[in-house]
């Protein structure tokens, strides 16, 4: 087992930010003026990650990856799910691709601030457990959610960027929380807080591209929308546990 | 020297194949959905959904008797007037060139005909080239056809025929080929109402489409004929006209169908019943329609 001696703040003052394809970015500042170090402080009072005895990297690329996979996945069938209702046009589309990246983007600005506290895998965990539960309505409600919106607003821009609203706001938005969260439990310093940043970035939005030619090739050709939902719910499940297990596993006393 | 006249016979060879088939583009469009380009030869003018590989010819129209229905499936959509000779309401899916509305408007012309297209730029084109036009009894919606019909179903709007016609060839439409939309189609039927569908005969899919269709519909008539490419599904709410009553109303048809290039009565030995598919296979559904996928399996 390893054994490392670590600074206890790594970063002070984390800027969690977007760029301008839609995707999360995390820097650190350190602080420069005596002006500025009393905030500074106050951050670095709470800013404070858990210590553990083993590199926890390797499990928060893996469930970053996964968390990158499921987004995409659950995207394409977004568009599946739709189609019965509003068609197949490209302002459906229009409709699930703009609901995932506000999504996204609240979910970014969220888990980043959330970064400021107090940071573990057991926090982290549970954003996974979290985002599992907030898909069940996705498979169970959906439907009625449709038919609903579908009675009340006629035309079917307007009637699908509300319905995807309804049905993966919430989701997504937990989904996309994870991303600056683990930012926050990768980087050790502020040196490589870029490198680790892209290393990051590269892992899950490799995990998207998977997850959207796996969905599109062959998920679909072999289960249904709703089989595909289940088994994403029940990976989510099981890497926020893993996380949270982990967490116990590691940590140092 | 030899190969020299090689040469020669085979450019003139060339030329004979070219100008037998040229056809020149008279009118081309990127339109949200595809490429279209009109395209006309010596004596016909066809629509074209444009695809690098190999074009897809949607409608054509013999300019020279216009009036002519020159593609066989569009002739086979026809077989659906021997279950209802006399509709009163006709919704038709997918506009093309406009040849079966126009077709359905001149035989009946106290009828209502819905046409619903997607694609603007199609309702256009069969305007401006295929003197498609609109009238109190005949309108068209620019509309995806699953939002028209779930809409239609909600207000009760019932029609004595719906042609299913909005298949390229190229891309389906998997929300269209699903049991939900058959049934929610086939709640658009009045008591005497007729569903005709053309659709595909060949690969997987064939097998996956039977099974889907006889899940809303225990019978159907699923009509073949040699040397075409297509299969048309005709169902109805009502069991299924004997042979004989279909003969009969099909000399009646004869003589006012011809005008269209249409032989009714050629029909009627291929008007199946029996179920030559794959049983096994899943129906297509909401949840699971990966249609695009399993026509190339």
């Amino acid at each position: 087992m390893q054994f490392r001696t670590r600074p206890r703040f790594r970063c002070e003052k984390p800027i969690i930010s977007q760029n301008e394809i839609g995707r999360w970015r995390a820097s650190c500042i350190l602080p420069q003026s005596h002006l500025q170090s009393w905030h500074s402080l106050s951050l670095i009072e709470t800013s404070m990650r858990e210590p553990y005895n083993v590199s926890i990297n390797p499990l928060v690329y893996c469930l970053a990856f996964i968390s990158g996979f499921i987004i995409m996945s659950v995207e394409l069938l977004g568009g599946r799910i739709l189609s019965p209702y509003f068609g197949n046009s490209i302002y459906v589309w229009g409709s699930v691709i703009t609901v995932f990246m506000v999504s996204l983007s609240i979910g970014y600005l969220v888990g980043g601030k959330l970064s400021l506290y107090q940071v573990s895998l057991r926090r982290y965990g549970l954003f996974f457990i979290i985002a599992a539960t907030a898909l069940l309505p996705t498979i169970m409600l959906g439907e009625k959610i449709l038919d609903a919106v579908f009675l009340r607003v006629e035309d079917p821009r307007y009637g699908s960027l509300l319905a995807s609203t309804l049905i993966f706001l919430v989701p997504t938005a937990l989904l996309g929380m994870i991303a600056p969260y683990s930012v926050r439990l990768l980087v050790e310093n502020t040196n490589h807080s870029g490198h680790v940043a892209g290393r990051l970035y590269f892992v899950s939005t490799l995990g998207s591209a998977l997850g959207t030619l796996g969905t599109s090739f062959y998920f679909v050709l072999y289960f249904e929308v709703n089989q595909i939902l289940t088994t994403m719910v029940v990976i989510l499940l099981s890497a926020g546990i893993v996380s949270i297990a982990a967490h116990q596993v590691a940590r140092s006393e | 020297m030899n190969k020299k006249v090689t040469i020669i016979v085979a450019t003139l060879c060339g030329l004979i194949i070219f100008s037998t088939t040229w056809a020149a583009v008279i009118h081309e469009e990127k339109s949200l959905y595809r490429n279209i380009e009109v395209k006309e030869s010596v004596n016909r003018r066809c629509l074209v959904f444009a695809i690098k590989k190999g074009d897809r010819n949607q409608t054509c129209m013999d300019l020279t008797d216009p009036q002519k229905v020159v593609f066989p499936y569009a002739r086979m959509t026809f077989a659906g007037l021997l279950l209802n000779p006399q509709p009163s309401s006709i919704l038709v899916i997918g506009l093309g060139g406009g040849t079966i509305p126009t077709v359905l408007a001149t035989l009946y012309p106290d009828s209502q005909i819905d046409v619903v297209e997607i694609d603007l730029a199609v309702v256009d084109v069969a305007r401006k080239y295929f003197a498609y036009s609109e009238s109190e009894r005949s309108r068209v919606y620019v509309q995806d056809a699953r939002v028209f019909i779930k809409r239609a179903g909600l207000r009760g709007v019932t029609y004595d025929l719906v042609i299913l016609d909005a298949f390229t060839g190229d891309y389906i439409p998997e929300h269209l080929m699903t049991a939900e939309f058959i049934e929610e189609t086939a709640r658009l039927l009045s008591p005497n109402g007729v569903l005709v569908a053309n659709t595909f005969s060949t690969s997987a899919l064939y097998d996956h489409e039977s099974v889907t269709y006889n899940k809303v519909f225990p019978e159907f008539i699923n009509f073949k004929m040699p040397n075409t490419g297509n299969r048309v599904i005709i169902a109805t709410i009502k069991p299924l006209p004997s042979h004989r009553t279909m003969q009969e109303r099909a000399m009646k048809l004869t003589d006012i169908l011809t005008t269209y290039s249409i032989d009714i009565r050629s029909f009627l030995p291929y008007l199946k019943r029996t179920k030559d598919w794959r049983q096994d296979v899943r129906p297509l559904t909401d949840q699971y329609s990966p249609a695009n996928l399993l026509r190339n399996n």
